[in-house]
């Protein structure tokens, strides 16, 4: 049971990413290839792109994206190839469209909530505050020094 | 007792032979009767939890001291059994006791020795165990320490503290039990994940332990005032220190993580936004966020029910974490113990734990009544925006990790959210962060002028802005993404140093050298902690943009250019370790014809674990990183060969380790003030903080 577990993880274990056999010969190409091996997610593996697994699975779809950016692929239309044969799970960056419109706004719509909450908050301590009013203990401190 | 390792090989063999039957035999019957008193220790410890749960608890509410002082002697005691309990595991380990299923599943005999003690805690039960023993070490540190506490704050502290304890010591008896035995002993153990057995990772989890179960004792604090109905500027004095050194050992936990992904992977990557990851530094932003608003509470009466609240998350979030690494619900290349059963238990643990602190806080929180006023642009304003951007950057990393399971649970949607969601969506708010710390942390408290307080920091910003332009003009303008990190970093360092030396008041160089060395520990421990912020910024900036690599294929002798080093694999050799065989490489990195390092990266397999691992071999340094890993071999006899030349890396964990520094630093003053009960310190010509 255990010696499963372990071999999963060694299935799973981050290590080499690109051979040195996979390159394309152009660098600008290759660059490409690069950035999208980040983007897409090795679906052998638990939680890694194909960029930094060393499955088979990983090393097949590297190759593939190489195959395809040689043939004159644009990145939009490599990543529309894996998502056609496997679904959205192999995208790292899920698309800003429908359901997932909420997690890309989670973020936005709390800060402006935070936002708009603390603005509140800040006006009420604000309206309160006397603009040369000392506190207790600022004028308890004050009287100390003044040795009042 | 059998302590040499090579008595303990052969079961007591070795031992028989030496010192004869009867001797033997007592030896072995100790042995049993050591990690049997452990097992026991562990269940009374159990049975003393949960009296200092609910004895202090009673007594606190009907006023009976004599019950509110069992709380005291109960955090002691309960330290000391699972102090003995966890060293009669520690014995079985290093003994190792293959009668116990954990050593067998987690040990073998030829593990080099410290692997043996840490393998203590680098499997489920162990860890565990681990944790029960640190959350009774800070129940009877808060029980030892507490003395300036009032009474009926400091049992019901304890209490509280207690029942966390009852909690997980009945997950870790009915569901992980360490002490289970093997009915047939094998000859020999498993071995532990091969990953784990490094220096790095050995000590990354105790750290990062105590930082989890630290918080708990915030979160005490924060049910206490609950129950109390009162929190003021002592009560943010009180919890301050707790959660300070939780912050400092979760900060070090994470870096040790961060970092020996960064040399043990094998291709230098320092974060992953891996769920696991995530669900460590969950609660790091939430210990950060409550460290600046306990200030707040501390020195103005104000933001009390929030930072209640920040307290309760905190320590939430530490729950969180462990249900993430040890349910298995999230996959992840870390997760060591995946059993639905247990997550189910740690569910339910996360959920009593915070749905009834929550409901406490709904009920109660309208009673804290703040009396600070302030105006917006002020030192609490700027505490309030920082503590707005920490919890909203939490909430990003929080719905990107669940994000997963809610669409697969809703709508059965398969998604996986990576690196590129996060770096989009989380690393905006650590940008305004930096942009606006250095003049926040300058803010007068109540009302500040925003032109009179930045008068100082000009100086800051020119030379920040200078350094970035420097290293835009030396890089050939490739990326703009570094120079701005680096000048961000910059105004960041800078603005500490500036703080600083502002705070030293006018006169002469050397009278504020001398004003600059009285200052109170606090304020250096808050200007090294936002510098160590800064320096991490500059090696994550320059790590990422500058980095160069270069993979290829070379024979042994064959030599290549990379980004202006030349770079030889002198040869490859194989090399038998204690418990693993290694490939090993040695590759020469010459810069100008003269020799820069000389490399040893290397491929080992361990073969009881039956897994290979990569150790790359790295020459470190201030502004670079020369990492090298070896690969497989190819058709044509060469090697594959990876070098890359990390500019700034170890900037990232120095930067960490400043920022813990700066905490420590910070804990000691305020122990001395913990210690010195609620009279006012002396204070020096010029205002702190």
């Amino acid at each position: 049971m255990i010696r499963a577990v372990l071999l999963f993880l060694l299935l799973a274990l981050p290590a080499q990413a690109v051979e040195p056999d996979e390159m394309l010969a152009d660098p600008v190409l290759e660059a490409r290839a690069d950035a999208l091996d980040d983007e897409l997610r090795c679906v052998q593996c638990r939680s890694e792109a194909i960029g930094s697994s060393n499955a088979d699975w990983a090393r097949d779809a590297r190759l593939m994206v190489r195959e395809l950016i040689a043939g004159g692929a644009t990145d939009a239309e490599v990543l529309d190839f894996f998502v056609e044969r496997y679904g959205e799970v192999v995208l790292m960056r899920p698309r800003a469209e429908g359901a997932n419109l909420v997690l890309w706004l989670a973020a936005p719509a709390m800060l402006l909530l935070a936002g708009a909450i603390s603005i509140t908050y800040l006006r009420r301590r604000s309206v309160a505050a006397p603009d040369d009013g000392l506190t207790t203990e600022e004028q308890a401190r004050l009287d100390e020094l003044l040795g009042r | 007792m059998v302590t040499n390792a090579t008595g303990c090989r052969l079961h007591g063999c070795a031992t028989w032979a030496r010192s004869g039957l009867a001797g033997a035999l007592a030896r072995i019957t100790l042995r049993l009767m050591i990690v049997e008193l452990g097992h026991f220790a562990l269940v009374l410890a159990f049975v003393v939890a949960i009296v200092q749960m609910t004895v202090p608890m009673i007594g606190a509410a009907r006023g009976w001291r004599g019950w509110m002082a069992v709380a005291e002697p109960a955090a002691t005691a309960q330290l000391l059994l699972l102090a003995f309990s966890f060293s009669a595991l520690t014995y079985a380990f290093v003994t190792s006791d293959f009668s116990l299923r954990l050593v067998t599943l987690n040990s073998h005999t030829d593990k080099p020795m410290l692997y043996k003690v840490t393998g203590v805690w680098g499997n489920h039960e162990g860890s565990m165990l681990l944790w029960c023993l640190i959350l009774a070490l800070f129940g009877a540190l808060g029980a030892w320490f507490g003395g300036a506490l009032p009474e009926r704050l400091r049992a019901r502290v304890l209490a509280v503290q207690a029942s966390v304890g009852v909690a997980f010591l009945a997950f870790l008896i009915f569901t992980s039990n360490p002490f289970l035995r093997l009915e047939v002993p094998p000859f020999n153990g498993q071995d532990l994940n091969p990953l784990l057995q490094d220096p790095g990772l050995a000590f990354h989890p105790p750290f990062l332990y105590i930082g989890y179960v630290g918080l708990s004792m915030a979160f005490s604090f924060a049910v206490a005032a609950l129950i109390e109905g009162r929190v003021d500027a002592a009560w943010g004095r009180w919890v301050r220190p707790w959660t300070l050194l939780a912050w400092v050992n979760l900060t070090i936990g994470i870096a040790l993580g961060s970092w020996w992904a960064y040399y043990e992977l094998g291709w230098g990557g320092f974060w992953f936004w891996d769920p696991v990851e995530n669900a460590s530094f969950m609660p790091w932003l939430f210990a950060t966020a409550l460290l600046h608003s306990a200030i707040v509470v501390e020195k103005r009466e104000a933001l009390k029910a929030w930072t209640i609240l920040l307290a309760i998350l905190a320590f939430g979030f530490s729950l969180l974490g462990a249900f993430i690494v040890r349910s298995g619900v999230l996959t992840s290349v870390h997760a060591f113990a995946n059993d639905p059963e247990r997550g189910v238990y740690l569910l339910a643990i996360t959920g009593v734990f915070m749905g009834g602190a929550l409901v406490l806080f709904a009920l109660r929180s309208g009673a804290m009544e703040s009396t600070g006023v302030f105006r917006p642009v002020s030192r609490e304003g700027a505490l309030v925006a920082n503590n707005i951007l920490l919890a909203v950057s939490c909430f990003v990393v929080f719905v990107g990790t669940m994000w997963p399971l809610i669409a697969e649970m809703l709508w059965g949607q398969r998604l996986s959210v990576g690196p590129p969601f996060f770096n989009a969506a989380f690393t905006p708010f650590f940008l305004v962060i930096g942009a606006i710390l250095p003049l926040g942390a300058i803010l007068p408290w109540k009302r500040a002028r925003l032109a009179r307080s930045m008068s100082p920091l000009w100086g800051a910003l020119v030379l920040a802005i200078a350094v970035g332009g420097l290293a835009y003009a030396l890089t050939s303008g490739r990326s703009a993404l570094a120079p701005f990190g680096i000048a961000l970093g910059a105004w960041v360092v800078f603005g500490a140093a500036t703080e600083l030396w502002t705070r030293a008041g006018r006169g002469k160089i050397g009278s504020k050298l001398r004003r600059l060395g009285n200052l109170p520990r606090a304020d250096w421990g808050k200007a090294v902690a936002h510098g160590g912020l800064g320096i991490t910024f500059i090696g994550i900036a320059a790590l990422t943009a500058w980095t160069v690599e270069d993979i290829r294929v070379a024979q042994e002798g064959e030599s290549f250019d990379v980004a202006g080093y030349e770079v030889t694999l002198v040869d490859v050799q194989r090399v038998q370790g204690p418990n693993y065989v290694s490939t090993m490489a040695e590759i020469t990195l010459d810069r100008d014809g003269a020799e820069v390092a000389r490399l040893f990266p290397e491929k080992r397999v361990y073969p009881v674990a039956g897994m290979p691992t990569t150790e790359a071999a790295i020459d470190n340094g201030v502004f670079r990183d020369l990492y090298v890993v070896i690969g497989d071999p190819q058709e044509n006899g060469g090697w594959a060969v990876r070098t890359f030349i990390k500019p700034y890396a170890n900037w990232i964990w120095a930067g960490c380790i400043i920022m813990a520094l700066g905490g420590v630093l910070s804990l000691s003053d305020r122990r001395v003030r913990v210690a010195g009960s609620a009279r006012k310190p002396k204070a020096p010509g010029v205002p702190a903080e």
